[in-house]
């Protein structure tokens, strides 16, 4: 694995196995009664938020606690970024205190990769502007996994805003590496230039494409990153775009609902959709995030420092 | 360069028959099997922890419950070395007043041990913790022994000592590698499957 995750595009399909096979057995810590084991201690993650989160910056939280890391939570309000100071010196603060993790969120695509280039903490991607949020992506696989004996050759729908959506771009290059079949569901002015380079499936018609899939994936309409009409009225998207009981009806009997929320009910979900208990995963989706970020930063910081001097995986007498 | 010495030095009614024993001496040292349960340690005292129930049953003719231990999140080398892989912890039952026999293949450093003392108070306070190993090769670097041991078995430190069983390797066996000829790769193998056996 690379010492960082900045994009779903980092991982090779042995990474991503090995993070959801470790994420599963971790999932099990959340049912014990002591909910945390020692395995980070002394060791220190950084949110670095400078965008609202609820779920992403929580699920970080309770991750790196139930692995005993200490925890700071840093968000861009009431911080020193309102006097203006930049995300390099920020960075360069947090680096001086002595951090072993930067999980960042911030509303700048690329904003990750230019924060791994200035510390030597282990940087990971909570969410860059519209572009990506691996591990969004790194927990629907664990919970389609659930699901699914494989990934493989499984069938899955996004549908919605794909122009804003950076859980969209990391769940098809993930899906991708796992050699799943992605269709991208989408009126033409909600799907970015040059998507046809993604690799996935494109198609503007929902009803056609529903009767087909295992999963079908949702995306939030992103209205706080939408300037320009993208469409009529939330209406008629909700008409054409929305997943109700009656499109519900469409997909396949095992067929399951997913959304990275928040949910705008009424728009791309309906409420007894998301509510239904036998096809949304949606709640699953949220507890699982734990386990699978457990399971990453285990992953990144179980190991030695870069500069630690080299000492080799030492196991089992396989040579007899 | 040759090929390393490897002695076989126990044999699959080796195997068994220490087995049998070890299950007598719990009978004995715990008048019964009531209140008593056995852990296994991933990867080889899982198997070795089943085999000792079956047989504690045989001889007091109650079931014995049986659970498997992760140690890997509680070991003492993370952080030196690259993550290990985890696996399933299984304890399907309270640990709350219990006597516990943990159970290993190789006990060596000792290290694996502490790690598993520490991760079986997390799920709970057993009023007993006892330990059984198939081998005791010494070296140890904690000041731990074992309750019941198998076979104890002088090695030199960068010896190796595999111990085979049929649920994981396809046949019961003790095998021994020794000294320095087994000093390069025969430490080594896929990443993450440390045992007690080879982990320092």
């Amino acid at each position: 694995m690379k010492k960082h995750l900045l994009s779903a595009a980092d991982l090779d399909s042995g990474d991503i196995t090995r993070i959801l096979d470790t994420a599963a057995h971790l999932a099990k810590v959340t049912d014990r009664a002591i909910k945390k084991v020692p395995t980070l201690r002394g060791r220190t993650v950084c949110n670095l938020f400078f965008e609202d989160s609820t779920r992403t910056r929580i699920s970080f939280e309770l991750a790196a606690k139930r692995l005993s890391a200490d925890v700071i939570n840093f968000t861009a309000k009431g911080s020193s970024v309102s006097k203006g100071e930049s995300l390099k010196d920020t960075a360069i603060t947090l680096e001086a205190m002595g951090v072993d993790a930067i999980v960042i969120r911030h509303g700048a695509s690329g904003a990750p990769w230019r924060l791994a280039e200035w510390v030597d903490a282990v940087v990971i991607n909570a969410g860059d502007g519209t572009h990506e949020h691996p591990t969004q992506a790194l927990l629907d696989l664990y919970t389609m996994r659930q699901r699914f004996p494989t990934l493989a050759g499984l069938r899955v729908a996004i549908v919605g805003d794909v122009l804003h959506s950076r859980v969209a771009r990391s769940n098809v290059l993930a899906l991708g590496t796992m050699g799943a079949e992605v269709t991208l569901v989408a009126p033409p002015t909600l799907l970015p230039a040059r998507v046809e380079t993604w690799g996935a499936g494109i198609s503007y018609d929902l009803d056609a494409v529903l009767p087909k899939q295992d999963v079908v994936m949702l995306l939030r309409m992103q209205l706080e990153r939408q300037r320009a009409g993208f469409f009529p009225s939330l209406r008629e998207y909700a008409r054409l775009y929305g997943l109700d009981a009656r499109r519900l009806e469409a997909m396949p009997e095992h067929a399951i609902v997913m959304h990275p929320g928040p949910m705008n009910r009424g728009v791309e979900i309906a409420a007894d959709v998301a509510d239904s208990i036998e096809r949304s995963v949606i709640a699953d989706q949220v507890a699982n995030g734990i386990s699978v970020r457990m399971a990453l930063l285990y992953l990144l910081l179980g190991g030695p420092a870069v500069g630690d001097p080299p000492v080799p995986a030492v196991v089992e007498g396989a040579a007899l | 360069m040759p090929a390393p010495e490897r002695a076989m030095v126990m044999d699959q009614a080796d195997v068994g028959r220490a087995l049998t024993r070890i299950a007598h001496e719990v009978v004995e040292r715990n008048r019964g099997t009531q209140g008593l349960v056995v852990v296994g340690i991933h990867t080889r005292g899982v198997p070795l922890a089943r085999r000792l129930a079956a047989k504690l049953g045989e001889i007091e003719g109650a079931q014995v419950p049986t659970g498997a231990l992760d140690v890997t999140m509680y070991r003492d080398d993370i952080g030196l070395r690259p993550p290990g892989a985890t696996r399933d912890t299984d304890l399907p039952f309270d640990l709350a007043g219990t006597v516990v026999v943990l159970v290993d293949d190789v006990l060596y450093t000792g290290r694996t041990i502490r790690a598993a003392l520490d991760a079986l108070t997390d799920f709970g306070r057993p009023r007993a913790i006892q330990l059984a190993v198939l081998v005791d090769r010494g070296h140890r670097e904690l000041p731990l022994r074992a309750d019941y041991v198998g076979k104890n078995l002088p090695t030199a430190p960068d010896g190796v000592v595999k111990v085979l069983l049929s649920e994981t390797d396809g046949r019961d066996g003790v095998l021994v590698m020794e000294g320095e000829a087994s000093a390069g790769d025969g430490r080594r193998g896929r990443t993450g499957e440390a045992t007690e056996a080879t982990r320092r």
